[in-house]
């Protein structure tokens, strides 16, 4: 279903991920939802689409997406809608000791 | 045959000849179980001498949980197995039985011990502050409320509850740092605190702290030693403060350098193998020299996903991500090689992870690929 309206969204990136935005800690992008909100993400920056993204073009289930502090998975995963300045965050993993 | 150990445990004499061509190992145990002799006059010798350094009461440490730290089996893991007719077997050092879950109880306890030998760490008047991303944080929580010193630690935020209830609920106070900045972050804010303070921290830093890996040279790596009586022919583990890879490799390499000795990291620096670093986007810890390793490999996440549903399932085994993908590595390892003894690390339990929504993945993905490395 096409989203009716795109919102201003700002995505954290984690350390790890910030070689493939040119060390942006932060992306500023478009999208009604935050699967639209992560393509334009990876239309922008091409290399991180591997990492997020399944061949088959599913978001990886280990990558955790939050909207400000509620995880996407308890929300309407990737179809879950966004407001208006809305920010999200793609959590890494917990490494090391 | 470079040297031999005489030690003497109570009524315990072990002999120990380094060089597989002399590996003369007599136990005599004064616990009546084989093979424990040796390491029990290590756990004992290092309880004697934390408990005359003097935590804040005077308590007997003899019995106490740091005994339970070490010793652990060595467990048979068919499921990485390439199957019936192979010449070649795996192992799993079982280190989630460690009374904190963890094979970090190990470190935890030599850095305390050295701290205090070392008199950098007076547990009467410091507070011992780290950075964890949980398991080290949640030993030394553990040896904090036995010998009574005061524990502080930098977690990232997005650890689990469970993780974050087991830390408080053993005493320690948590400092919790931006989930974006991973372990690094935590680092960050311990240097932070530390800098700012008067003096009352002791702060090992496990990730450049040379007991880490010590504490697997002495202990861990003469135990895989033992257990498989001297016919290992692969270590192959994750890569996370390194400690585990550095201090058992750099045995098994003074045992025999013929040992293959195989790091693995994750595939992806965005990956969800909580424990593990991908070097190659992760501050790299001090401790750690590439030159040990004799190979390198990566783990993807959902092979090491599914290797975790399957140790529940085949063999029994509650473990965590970190072991299951220290299992997958093992199993494509052992596919690759004709005849052979492979041993890997049991990092740390499952329960830890019960919240995570991996172990409810289709049984379709349950079974490892056949990726090639």
């Amino acid at each position: 279903m096409e989203s009716q309206k795109t919102s201003s969204v700002k995505i954290r990136i984690p350390t790890p991920l910030r070689s493939y935005t040119n060390d942006q800690s932060t992306v500023a992008v478009g999208g009604a939802t935050v699967e639209e909100a992560l393509q334009s993400l990876t239309q922008a920056y091409p290399a991180l689409e591997p990492h997020l993204y399944h061949e088959n073009g599913e978001l990886r289930s280990f990558v955790n997406i939050y909207l400000g502090d509620d995880d996407i998975r308890y929300l309407n995963g990737p179809d879950t809608e966004l407001p208006d300045d809305a920010e999200l965050s793609i959590v890494p993993s917990i490494a090391g000791g | 045959m470079t040297s031999v150990v005489v030690a003497f445990t109570g009524g315990a004499v072990v002999l120990w000849g380094l060089g597989r061509n002399l590996l003369t190992v007599n136990v005599l145990s004064p616990l009546s179980l084989p093979g424990r002799g040796f390491f029990s006059y290590q756990v004992f010798a290092t309880m004697s001498t934390l408990h005359v350094a003097g935590a804040k009461q005077s308590r007997s440490l003899d019995s106490s949980v740091l005994s339970a730290i070490g010793r652990t089996p060595l467990l048979r893991l068919q499921c990485a197995e390439p199957g019936p007719g192979a010449r070649v077997r795996v192992f799993g050092k079982a280190e989630f039985m460690n009374p904190g879950g963890s094979v970090k109880d190990r470190p935890a306890l030599r850095i305390v011990k050295e701290g205090i030998e070392s008199g950098r760490f007076d547990p009467n008047r410091h507070v011992l502050i780290d950075a964890t991303s949980g398991n080290t944080g949640i030993a030394y929580a553990m040896l904090g409320a036995a010998m009574s010193f005061t524990v502080e630690l930098a977690i990232p935020a997005n650890a689990s509850s469970e993780r974050k209830r087991l830390l408080r609920s053993l005493g320690a106070t948590l400092h919790l740092t931006d989930p974006l900045e991973g372990t690094d972050g935590a680092q960050a804010k311990v240097r932070n605190l530390v800098a700012k303070s008067n003096g009352q921290y002791f702060y090992p830093d496990q990730y450049n702290n040379e007991a880490n890996w010590r504490s697997h040279f002495e202990t861990t790596g003469p135990e895989i030693l033992q257990q498989t009586n001297g016919e290992i022919t692969h270590f192959i583990t994750g890569l996370g403060t390194t400690g585990t890879f550095m201090g058992v490799s750099r045995y098994l390499q003074q045992f025999d350098d013929s040992i293959a000795r195989v790091a693995m990291q994750p595939d992806s620096p965005l990956h969800g193998l909580e424990g593990l670093k991908h070097m190659a986007t992760a501050r790299v810890p001090g401790i750690y020299d590439a030159d040990i390793a004799t190979d390198q490999v990566v783990i993807s996440t959902s092979d090491a996903y599914a290797m975790t549903r399957r140790m529940a399932r085949e063999e029994g085994l509650m473990v965590g991500p970190s072991a299951g993908a220290n299992v997958a590595a093992a199993a494509r390892l052992a596919r690759s090689i004709d005849v052979g003894t492979v041993v890997t690390i049991l990092c740390d339990t499952g329960s830890r992870y019960l919240s995570d929504s991996f172990w409810d993945e289709p049984e379709s993905a349950t079974h490892v690929q056949s990726t090639p490395d």
